[in-house]
């Protein structure tokens, strides 16, 4: 344990929260020091985001108590928590896109006239970003800015509000692993200048190399607090998900024909936006061929270009067995034996309003195993269903008429996937399949995809996940602003790879 | 010339309504409140001027001011709708127009209000600027709130680009979680506009009886309130433009009577039709161009509510 120290920035003692009958947090106590990064490690629905909603006055807690510098307070919403110091940069940014940095950073500082404060505000902000070495366009919207940019506007605006704790949600599950690096300069030049950060994470790699103490939270208990280095990597996932649990490479051993060929491939798209130039690329049966790029230089277009839902603008498609599928609309590309994993589940994967029966059993009615278009067979709905929520390990559905926008993130994605993989892929598509979810979910959808290939799928991954790409793939492609730019045979040096993501 | 001088000295009482209800549509919108009860404000506003008029006396400045309260006072209803019970905005919006059409029929009908001429506003006397040639009439031959509506935009400019609380009202309509997470109050800022907004809607309406027909009759309105809402879109939300669609509307509108007096002969239905064919060429033509559709603040008709779990 660490040492006792009377004088933490922050005390958050025995709090409790729930949610009806879920304990989000039971009895929980964190102190956080002066000047020091404190990681908040756990997977997802530990308890890491509620714990730190309590401390920004988002949740308030059943029981408890915070004290700020020895002093116990009530923080009743979120200007409570501001007037102390405390600023959160939530996972998901609060901006306003079509606002430029400028105008949202002065949304959130109490002025009285915003007008003729403006320039002041700008000469502070400039000061500050001088001070800390951030590099940032005031002026443009911030929808037109980087994710990174974006992230920048946050810390910003937490900084300008005059925060002396800050914490940061998942602040890198959107970032390169080189922006992450700068990010965790400024963090740590903050830390030196005496701001306490909360850095709320899952990824053990960034909690371990940056941070001074470790908290990590399991099930809505604070599991321990430790100090990075003194646990080696098995022990500390241990903590995590209660077991140990190690995911390790598997390479195909038998590639078949070559299944898809995808020649020349280009979509042009208006505004100067990422579209996709000549991309050229062959995946054999029982391969996965892992795309890794950083988000946003083209994944999104090449897997829907595939599915058939974007129109190409030239270039081929051909599928063994069927010939050229270019000209092929989005349910025929089905019928041949494509299946999508999209990225935003929740958007484009499941209808959230509709019940989990319903989503499953969308894929068989189309295919028409449920009876024909004038009757589907309610029982057969209902069984198909079920087994599938056990074969597939679906928790949560608690009845099979319920909204599928009730699942948590992991288990929507097995929804996903049980549906994609009920009629035998022959292609699969998979959007960053992964993202969001916790260890254990991630390592289920891994094991199904290597399943898929094992069984004889072609596979394409597209992950902004450099570790998922390295681990699934057995060819692997980078792809930077809509161009193939390089091809590796696993396993492949990580350092190349990365390099070439960002040249 | 005399026709040229004649219509456009014309415009500008055809085109206040629409200046006015456009920048209280605006007010509202801006703030996320997509307001589809236009038509139910500004009929509210107008029976409201005219009720005044008939029974309270002749004081047309008073019986638009009570327009615009009585339009703000049934905004207050459609407000607590849709903010605090987050009630779906289109039906919402539809409820009103009908509830209003229903309402307002009978009140006047109670009220012996229909039929009923009245004095009205009449056209502020500038003396001598009047008498200038061709810009005296266009410009100084007009009713006192033509020249309010410009101040209204004026100030309302001020407000909405240059203070903060107009600042917040942009980002409330754009992303209310950023306003929420800046301490903001998302509701109480929603219903504020929507107040604002439909105090506008009702002045608009107002005008109608008060200053233009001078008599109140069932549905006076005549689908205006819907005109003002594609006007919104044609806007983009934004002020300036609205003033020109408002200006542009204005011209059509007046240009009718014109062509009537000089002899060139429309079919009656034909030119009662031509406000809302041109609206509908308005809204395609708006819509050929995708800036126009994206353009809407990005959380318009979209309720509130903070998340109580992620």
């Amino acid at each position: 344990m660490v040492k006792i120290n009377q004088n933490y920035k922050i005390k958050m003692e025995k709090i409790t929260k729930s949610f009806g009958d879920f304990l989000a947090l039971d009895d929980v106590t964190f102190n956080l020091d002066h000047g020091e990064v404190h990681a908040l490690l756990g997977e997802n629905g530990a308890g890491k985001s509620s714990l730190m909603n309590v401390l920004s006055g988002i949740y308030a807690p059943d029981h408890g108590a915070i004290s700020i510098d020895g002093k116990v307070v009530k923080i009743n919403g979120p200007s409570d928590a501001r007037f102390l110091g405390i600023g959160m940069v939530h996972q998901h940014f609060r901006l306003v896109k079509s606002f430029n940095a400028l105008d949202n950073i002065a949304l959130t500082i109490n002025q009285t006239s915003y007008y003729s404060e403006k320039d002041n505000l700008r000469h502070k902000i400039l000061k500050k970003m001088d001070e800390i070495g951030f590099d940032l366009d005031l002026d443009s919207p911030v929808g037109l800015l980087s994710v990174a940019e974006q992230q920048r506007v946050e810390i910003l605006k937490v900084l300008i509000a005059g925060a002396s704790i800050i914490i940061l949600d998942e602040p890198t599950a959107v970032l390169t692993d080189e922006e992450s690096k700068g990010l965790f300069k400024i963090i740590r030049f903050l830390a030196s200048s005496g701001t306490s950060v909360v850095l709320v994470t899952h990824k053990l790699k960034e909690a371990k190399e940056f941070s001074d103490k470790i908290s990590v939270l399991r099930n809505g208990k604070l599991v321990d607090t430790i100090i990075p280095g003194k646990l080696d990597d098995e022990a500390l996932i241990k903590l995590i998900v209660g077991e140990v649990f190690a995911e390790k490479p598997q390479l195909s051993k038998n590639f078949g024909e070559e299944k898809i060929v995808i020649s020349d491939l280009n979509l042009h798209r208006s505004n100067h936006a990422i579209g996709l130039t000549d991309i050229n690329f062959k995946i054999r049966e029982g391969e996965i061929y892992g795309i890794a790029g950083v988000g946003g230089n083209g994944q999104a277009e090449l897997s829907t270009v595939l599915m058939g839902l974007t129109k190409l603008n030239s270039g081929s498609i051909k599928l063994a067995g069927y010939g050229d599928i270019t000209k092929f609309r989005t349910d025929q590309r089905r019928k041949c034996g494509l299946v999508f994993i999209p990225a935003d589940r929740q958007k484009y994967a499941l209808a959230g309003e509709l019940s989990v029966a319903d989503n499953y059993a969308v894929a068989a009615i189309l295919r028409g195993d449920l009876g024909s278009w004038m009757g589907v067979k309610k029982l057969g709905k209902q069984l198909s269903t079920v087994e599938a929520i056990e074969e597939f390990d679906i928790y949560g559905v608690q009845r099979l008429n319920q909204n599928a926008a009730l699942l948590s993130g992991g288990n929507a994605q097995k929804l996903v996937i049980a549906r994609e993989f009920s009629s035998k892929p022959s292609v699969v598509i998979a959007h960053s399949p992964s993202r969001g979810l916790d260890i254990k979910a991630a390592a289920f959808v891994h094991r199904q995809l290597l399943a898929a290939r094992d069984a004889g799928a072609a596979v394409l991954l597209l992950s902004e996940d450099l570790d998922e790409i390295m681990l699934l793939s057995d060819t692997i492609g980078v792809i930077n602003r809509g161009r193939i730019t390089a091809e590796f045979a696993s396993p492949a040096d990580r350092q190349i790879i990365g390099k070439a993501m960002v040249n | 010339m005399d026709f040229l001088i004649f219509w456009l000295s014309n415009v500008p009482g055809f085109a206040t309504p629409f200046a006015l209800g456009v920048l209280g549509m605006i007010i509202c919108e801006r703030s996320g409140v997509l307001n589809l009860g236009a038509e139910g404000f500004v009929l509210v506003g107008a029976m409201s001027g005219a009720g005044v008029l008939i029974s309270v006396g002749d004081l047309p400045l008073f019986a638009l001011v009570i327009a615009g309260l009585s339009g703000s006072l049934f905004g207050l209803l459609f407000g607590f709708l849709v903010t605090i019970l987050r009630v779906n905005q289109v039906i919402a919006g539809l409820i009103m127009v009908f509830l209003a059409q229903g309402l307002t029929s009978l009140l006047s009908r109670n009220m012996d209000w229909v039929n009923k001429p009245f004095e009205g506003l009449s056209k502020l006397n500038t003396g001598i600027f009047s008498e200038i040639p061709i810009i005296g009439p266009i410009i100084f031959q007009q009713d006192l709130l033509v020249y309010c509506t410009l101040l209204f935009y004026l100030v309302a400019f001020y407000f909405i680009y240059r203070t903060s609380i107009g600042l917040r009202l942009r980002a409330v309509g754009e992303n209310p979680e950023a306003v929420d997470a800046a301490g903001g109050d998302v509701i109480l800022l929603r219903l504020l506009a929507v107040i604002i907004g439909t105090f506008f809607l009702g002045l608009a309406g107002g005008y109608f009886t008060v200053v233009v027909s001078k008599i109140w009759v069932d549905g006076i309105s005549g689908g205006r309130g819907w005109i003002i809402i594609a006007l919104v879109i044609f806007a983009r939300w934004q002020l300036s433009r609205a003033l020109l669609g408002a200006v542009i509307f204005g011209c059509i509108e007046a240009l009718i009577p014109r062509l009537a007096a000089i002899g060139f002969q429309l079919p009656q239905y034909f030119v009662l039709m031509m406000p809302y064919a041109i609206t509908l060429l308005v809204m395609v033509w708006s819509n050929l161009n995708p800036k126009n559709i994206t353009a809407a603040p990005s959380s318009l008709g979209r309720p509130f509510l903070r998340e109580e779990r992620n």
